[in-house]
């Protein structure tokens, strides 16, 4: 059975300035589904994820024509962007929690959004540190700087974040790019994981790595979508010649 | 929990290439037994069992494949994923051969047989051949290399008894020229048994390779 479409973009351009970052983007992304974006360096893969949060418009002279849809609602019109970044949360190539204690870092969105009192937040943090894989380890150190911990560990705490403040959505930047491999490994089953209840986009240069966890994939090439379909078929057997250059490593 | 999807997709391999083994080691005894019995409905039973064989060999393919594609397996791993798609292959050609010898059963159906006496080595190369193809892919499952090496003899026992009922046969075509079709026929089911004893010895090669990294002491 096919999941419901949980992300669309219909006939999205984005400019930078001069600059056409995206090219008539048409896309569909389905709930509880892990989709990656593979492309080289400016094919305009993160600049795509960063509009589902409408991150861009912290952007100078950015413009986007075109819609996005997140749950059938557009977006771009009567939309409190702090709800909106709350329902879609983010993790960034390099983990960058703050340099507060590993449950002050949780506690932050839902203190944000008005949750008080330990009593309310002492379960969010416990949740979604355990969801986030990262419980064991933190346990004992609550209280503690996050700086204090492995980059691996640190790139969950800030998965555990996004979660705390109970998104649908979970767009991630390269999550694993500045991580040793054990710790990819980590980050990789535990987005196998979280896709059971979340939604996830994930930006990644790393291919095997879409090959591995997505279900679906699209491949970007200066600013177009080129190919996207189910992982399984565009690494086995992709339709668009550029991409299959692409991924066997043949130019890119 | 780490790589855990892998693991489980590794177990499916595991138990689909059990199961498919033993339907092809069920098809082997009764091919024997449909020879032996002239039992018509045995036969089309194995015969009709070969269509699910093919399917169940075709479906561990393409996991296979997909868990090559998608995990990228190494070192061990790799070898593992390696080794279970040639065996899929002799597993395969397994049921086949089951099937080929029950094609003949029909033929055979109505005859009166020679004294079994002259073939009383068929049934004696189907147990071993069977008992061949259980013991390789046990030595996969536990990637023991010593049940492998003794598959790997065992295949000379069956060329022994293939040899005995050549000249059995050889023997029954002169003195009774009236069982020349028999004879024919007997000697291609022996020729099916000695060829599954050859693929579980595959298998056992592949095995040892799996678990050494070389094959007939040769590094691949």
């Amino acid at each position: 059975m096919e999941n419901e479409i949980c992300i669309k973009a219909e006939s999205l351009d984005l400019f930078y300035g001069d600059f056409q970052a995206l090219k008539n983007v048409n896309l569909e992304v389905a709930e509880r589904e892990i989709t990656a974006f593979i492309g080289p360096s400016g094919c305009g893969k993160s600049t795509l994820l960063r509009c589902f949060n409408r991150m861009n418009d912290l952007i100078e002279g950015c413009k986007i024509a075109g819609k996005i849809f997140v749950d059938g609602r557009d977006i771009h019109e009567n939309t409190d962007v702090n709800l909106l970044r709350k329902e879609v949360g983010m993790v960034f190539q390099k983990p960058n929690v703050f340099p507060m204690s590993i449950y002050d870092n949780i506690a932050f969105g839902p203190r944000t959004h008005g949750v008080k009192g330990r009593k309310n937040l002492d379960p969010i943090v416990v949740e979604s540190l355990k969801r986030a894989n990262i419980w064991d380890e933190a346990k004992d150190r609550l209280n503690k700087s996050a700086l204090g911990l492995s980059g691996g560990q640190q790139q969950r705490v800030c998965i555990a974040r996004a979660l705390a403040v109970q998104p649908k959505i979970l767009l991630m930047d390269e999550p694993t790019s500045a991580l040793d491999p054990i710790s990819t490994g980590k980050i990789e089953e535990l987005c196998e994981e979280l896709k059971k209840q979340y939604t996830i986009v994930i930006v990644t240069h790393n291919m095997q790595q879409a090959a591995r966890i997505s279900d679906k994939t699209g491949f970007f090439l200066l600013g177009e979508m080129l190919e996207f379909g189910d992982s399984s078929q565009v690494f086995s057997s992709p339709k668009n010649e550029k991409c299959e250059k692409y991924i066997t490593g043949r130019f890119g | 929990m780490y790589r855990s999807r892998f693991e489980k997709e590794m177990d499916e391999l595991r138990s689909n290439l059990v199961r498919l083994g033993l339907l092809v080691e069920e098809s082997i005894d009764r091919s024997i037994a449909a020879l032996i019995k002239q039992d018509r409905v045995l036969a089309e039973t194995v015969i009709a069992a070969d269509r699910e064989i093919n399917g169940l060999a075709n479906q561990i393919e393409s996991r296979a494949l997909n868990i090559l594609l998608r995990q990228q397996p190494i070192a061990t791993d790799l070898r593992i994923i390696s080794t279970a798609l040639k065996m899929v292959t002799d597993l395969e050609r397994i049921g086949d051969q089951a099937e080929d010898i029950c094609t003949i059963v029909l033929h055979l159906i109505d005859e009166n047989y020679v004294a079994q006496g002259k073939w009383i080595i068929l049934p004696k190369m189907a147990q071993l051949a069977k008992q061949m193809v259980n013991a390789s892919i046990d030595s996969f499952i536990k990637q023991d290399i010593d049940i492998a090496k003794k598959v790997i003899e065992t295949d000379d026992e069956v060329d022994i008894l293939f040899a005995k009922l050549r000249d059995e046969m050889i023997e029954l075509l002169q003195s009774k020229p009236k069982y020349a079709n028999q004879a024919i026929y007997l000697m291609m089911v022996a020729k099916y048994f000695e060829k599954i004893g050859d693929h579980a010895e595959n298998i056992a090669d592949w095995v040892v390779f799996c678990k050494t990294g070389e094959k007939k002491h040769r590094k691949i």
